[in-house]
């Protein structure tokens, strides 16, 4: 259960970010060649800010802060 | 190793294992020790959203579009990170109202409507068949590709080979077989399946292993590291491309598309729905899936453009093998045998997962919104009557699976090459997309009606249908391709995928733009034609508000136990349903459910039971069959759902004021009827008393006035006068003496002074008193046995007044010389009896009472006595007064003409020297 209104407009705030990242016009600032660390730049960007997002709901959800 | 027989071998050792997983996990789950309620387990079972289209599709769409395959997982991360607003809310609802799949939520919301979970279910079934196809068309290739090991040929188109020796019609026989032995071994009123959740939980954890065992292969065992794929990568001219995505606006514009599809897909599909909402044993398992189910899909796709680029490298310029199967390819190229088998193993994972969970989920909600509603409307069959159906919804539902499963092998043999996975897998997208407004939108906004939800999604189905399912069977050449290219009757505005000259986006993007366009405005729009009814209503308030609506009764009739527990056991079996109507007799704090009483609470018991097993749309039908259900007045809806509570406290606290005031009111009447009369009496006693004061009073003054006026009266007149002035006085001041005497005995201010008296004593002193008296009337008195020391407890002075009270009273009465006044004292049970007897003229039965009571005497109706008697008409009541303050009694026994008889009994004192008496009451 999400526990309170806090937990669950935290989470709607991170899909907004979600949202946010995923999306046009971020995207193009990556969408372009060369490399980082190795990796495509859209590939790396949306790996790392993919796994971030999910840290952080975690955090959200088990954090019991609220 | 790889023969033929090793991989079926492989298979179905691999489906039995997951068959006794499912067989252990619903023993557990009837022993009471669930296997599931573990939120890691629940979020595992989510990934069931992760098809073959996900294990096989995504490299395949990674090859041709590089990052492009993403979209489809991060729209169920956003999804989950609004799990708190929508999912949350839909498990509530879901489990409140036990609903068992998509069309039941969609029937339950807009008024419990059949004709609504029909259409719901026909949109489920025709869009996800394809998807179902493509589970199928998955397992037979990767079968038959790994089966021509070490070769690496790509199998045959489908349709091409004869439908006897296509490995995908056994495929979806077993698959059928193995559906029907999970699903529909018995009927749940719950329509959950523990078994099968716990079965698709192992089968996550297997396809998500063999992928990445796969990744890690190719991407350490077959190059050195993730950097050393996309530096290659990087160089090959044809690859390099994949390494970032189209930048144009309509290649953004369909990213968006996807990810918003696909956050729609993960929580509209019916096996989404089945896992996530059915299936789900706890709210609170939502809280840990909500960042699991997304790690889930992060680590599932993380190896997905290294494995697709890699195959593109491995075999240049496609090299004749097919991109959706570089997971498999690439193992068996580098005779990775047991990985091969592995990864095979891993996709038949993701399609047995599907299927099982897709075509359990389609066939309830064939059975309970298509298949039941219209059996039970046809009176030939006469089910309506019969016994139990519990067996016949049983056979429904096999039936449906088998059914669902042919069609997606018809799907497959049909249209099955025209596409790529990835295709296929979003037309079924698209197709539950179209629930979206309906269920979102009944989730939040009451205003929807059951007209509006059937317009949004009969409009969105039809363009859907138009603009997606239609060009993919023209384009697999089932139906001619000329009105793709110019439009329906040749009509250029008409053309499905330029529908109205909407050009420069992708088929799916071009699909949902219009669908969902009109499907919300019809939706709204027609929702808004009217105010919702007072079904929707309910349904509403029950879905969007969450508290208001638990005091809001679903039903104003009522049915009893004798009705409700037949009608549920048709469905439920009647020991189950038994079980139920005692469970909930027993929540309700009775002793067995023949105690239940006939109310509104019952019936939608019975409902919510009978929902779980065929719909809410059904249940609802067969439980108005039993219900005399009296109309819902508008006045008192308002009432429900406005102020209800608030009200009816307030009405509560009125009645019970109201019933204080009218108890009040009783009392004040009483006492206020006690004081009139109390008030009368009072009138009474003083008219009566100044009546008996201005006798003598008259007398006196008359006497007084005649010796003033006249002075020549005479000595022997004055002195007659003198002496009956003086004699009237005496008898005012003894009235008064006697009124004050009354008045003290009465308001309880007199003063007594108790001790044990010797009555005999107290008699010869009261005879020895007026002896005087009865010597000048020449009256006897005799006193009989005056001798007994006998003992009461009492005032001394005071019952020496009421002797002395009697015998003047006798001697009163009786005539001159021959009077005779006898006094008799006796002990008897207890008591002690004083009798006064006289021969006087006696009482008459009327008057034995009436003598007293105050300024009464019972001679006027005498003619006996010539004089009026002498005396103030007090001594009598007075007397009763004193002996019934020692708890005695005082009476009279006469007969008219022949002399009177006062008696008086008190309580014997205990211990005195008369015969023992233990029975003395004290005053």
């Amino acid at each position: 259960m999400i526990r309170s209104r806090l937990t669950a407009q935290r989470l709607a705030f991170l899909f907004l970010l979600g949202c946010f990242l995923f999306n046009y016009p971020l995207l193009s600032v990556f969408n372009r060649g060369g490399s980082f660390f190795g990796l495509p730049p859209l590939y790396a960007w949306l790996t790392g800010s993919w796994l971030a997002l999910i840290a952080l709901m975690a955090w959200v959800v088990e954090s019991r802060a609220d | 190793m790889l023969q033929g027989w090793v991989i079926v071998l492989a298979s179905f050792l691999y489906l039995g294992i997951l068959f006794a997983i499912a067989w252990y996990a619903d023993r557990r789950a009837d022993s009471g020790r669930s296997l599931i309620a573990n939120p890691a387990v629940y979020a595992l079972s989510l990934g069931v959203y992760c098809t073959t289209w996900t294990f096989y599709g995504s490299v395949g769409r990674a090859a041709a579009s590089g990052i492009g395959f993403l979209p489809i997982y991060l729209g169920p991360t956003l999804l989950f990170a609004l799990a708190g607003f929508i999912l949350h809310k839909m498990i509530r609802v879901a489990k409140t109202n036990r609903i068992t799949s998509i069309a039941d939520f969609v029937a339950s919301r807009y008024g419990k409507s059949q004709l609504l979970g029909g259409l719901v279910t026909v949109i489920a079934v025709v869009g996800v068949i394809p998807y179902i196809a493509l589970q199928l068309k998955a397992v037979s290739n990767s079968f038959a590709i790994l089966a021509s090991y070490p070769d690496i040929i790509m199998p045959a188109k489908a349709g091409a080979v004869p439908l006897l020796q296509d490995s995908a019609l056994y495929v979806a026989m077993i698959l059928a077989a193995f559906t029907i032995l999970f699903g529909t071994r018995h009927l749940d009123a719950t329509e959950r399946h523990e078994g099968m959740v716990a079965a698709i939980a192992v089968e996550s954890v297997v396809k998500l292993v063999a992928f990445l065992a796969v990744g890690v292969f190719v991407v350490w065992g077959m190059h050195d590291g993730v950097g050393d794929i996309f530096a290659q990568a990087a160089l090959a001219p044809e690859v390099a491309h994949r390494l970032a995505s189209a930048d144009s606006p309509a290649a953004y514009g369909t990213w968006g598309t996807l990810i918003f599809l696909s956050m729609f897909a993960s929580l509209l599909l019916p096996r989404q729905f089945q896992i996530a909402v059915v299936e789900n044993v706890d709210e609170s398992h939502l809280r840990r899936a909500v960042w699991m189910f997304p790690l889930y899909l992060f680590l599932i796709n993380l190896f997905v453009l290294p494995v697709a680029l890699a195959g593109l490298l491995h075999f240049p310029g496609g090299g004749g093998v097919d991109a959706d199967t570089f997971v498999l390819t690439l193992p068996m190229a580098h005779q990775q045998e047991a990985l091969a088998l592995f990864v095979y193993i891993g996709g038949l994972s993701a399609a047995t997962g599907m299927v099982i969970v897709e075509t359990i989920a389609l066939s309830t909600m064939v059975c309970n919104d298509l298949v039941m509603p219209l059996l039970l409307r046809l009176p030939v069959l006469g089910l309506a009557a019969r016994a139990d159906l519990s067996g016949l919804l049983l056979e429904i539902r096999r039936w449906a699976i088998a059914v669902i499963l042919c069609l997606g092998y018809l799907y497959f043999r049909v249209a099955g090459e025209a596409y790529a996975l990835v295709s296929i897998g979003l037309i079924s997208f698209a197709a539950v997309a179209q629930f979206a407004p309906v269920v979102i939108g009944g989730l939040f906004w009451k205003g929807g009606t059951r007209d509006g939800a059937l317009a949004g999604l009969a409009a969105g189905f039809v363009l859907w249908t138009y603009t997606l399912l239609l060009p993919s069977f023209a384009k697999s050449g089932w139906l001619p391709d000329g009105f793709i290219a110019h439009g329906l009757f040749g009509i250029e505005l008409l053309r499905p995928q330029v529908l109205f000259g909407l050009a420069g986006l992708d088929e799916i993007t071009h699909c949902l733009v219009w669908s969902l366009l009109v499907n919300m405005g019809a939706y709204i729009g027609v929702s808004l034609m009217r105010v919702p009814n007072l079904r929707e209503a309910r349904q509403a308030t029950l879905f969007v508000g969450g508290a208001e609506a638990a005091g809001i009764p679903g039903w104003r009739g009522s049915a009893g136990i004798d009705d409700l527990l037949p009608l549920a056991g048709r469905f439920l079996g009647l020991e189950r349903a038994q079980e139920a109507f005692s469970r909930h007799a027993r929540q309700r704090g009775l002793r067995s459910l023949h105690e239940l009483p006939a109310d509104t609470r019952l019936v939608g018991f019975a409902e919510t039971l009978l929902a779980g097993a065929i719909g809410s749309a059904s249940a609802r039908a067969m439980v108005a069959s039993v219900v005399t259900e009296e109309p819902l007045g508008i006045d008192e809806v308002m009432n429900i759902l406005d102020e209800a509570s608030q009200v009816r406290a307030y009405t509560r606290e009125l009645e019970q004021k109201s019933r204080e005031l009218t108890r009040a009111t009783a009392e004040l009447r009483q006492a206020n009827a006690r004081l009139q009369e109390l008030d009368r009496m009072k009138d009474d006693f003083i008219s009566t008393v100044t009546h008996e004061l201005r006798t003598p009073l008259t007398s006196i003054r008359a006497f007084s006035e005649m010796l003033h006026e006249d002075p020549r009266i005479d000595l022997a007149q004055r002195s007659r006068f003198l002496g009956i002035i003086v004699s009237e006085t005496v008898r005012l001041s003894r009235l008064i003496n006697q009124i004050l005497d009354l008045a003290k005995l009465e308001s309880g201010r007199a003063e007594w002074t108790v001790a044990a008296v010797d009555v005999a004593e107290v008699i010869r002193e009261a005879a020895d008193s007026l002896a005087p008296l009865f010597v000048d009337k020449r009256v006897s008195l005799q006193l009989d046995g005056c001798e007994a020391g006998l003992n009461v407890l009492a005032d001394r002075d005071r019952l020496m007044q009421v002797m002395v009270n009697l015998l003047s009273n006798a001697l009163k009465f009786v005539p001159v010389a021959s009077g005779r006044v006898k006094v008799d004292v006796g002990a008897a049970a207890g008591e002690v009896r004083v009798s006064v007897t006289d021969n006087g003229p006696g009482i008459e039965a009327g008057d034995q009472e009436v003598i007293f009571e105050k300024f009464r005497q019972g001679t006027g109706n005498t003619d006996v006595l010539i004089d009026k008697p002498q005396g103030t008409g007090l001594g009598l009541p007075i007397s009763r007064q004193i002996i019934e303050y020692f708890n005695g009694r005082l009476w009279v026994e006469s007969t008219p003409g022949a002399g009177a008889c006062f008696v008086f009994t008190l309580p014997r004192q205990a211990g005195d020297n008369g015969a023992s008496q233990p029975t003395g009451e004290q005053p």
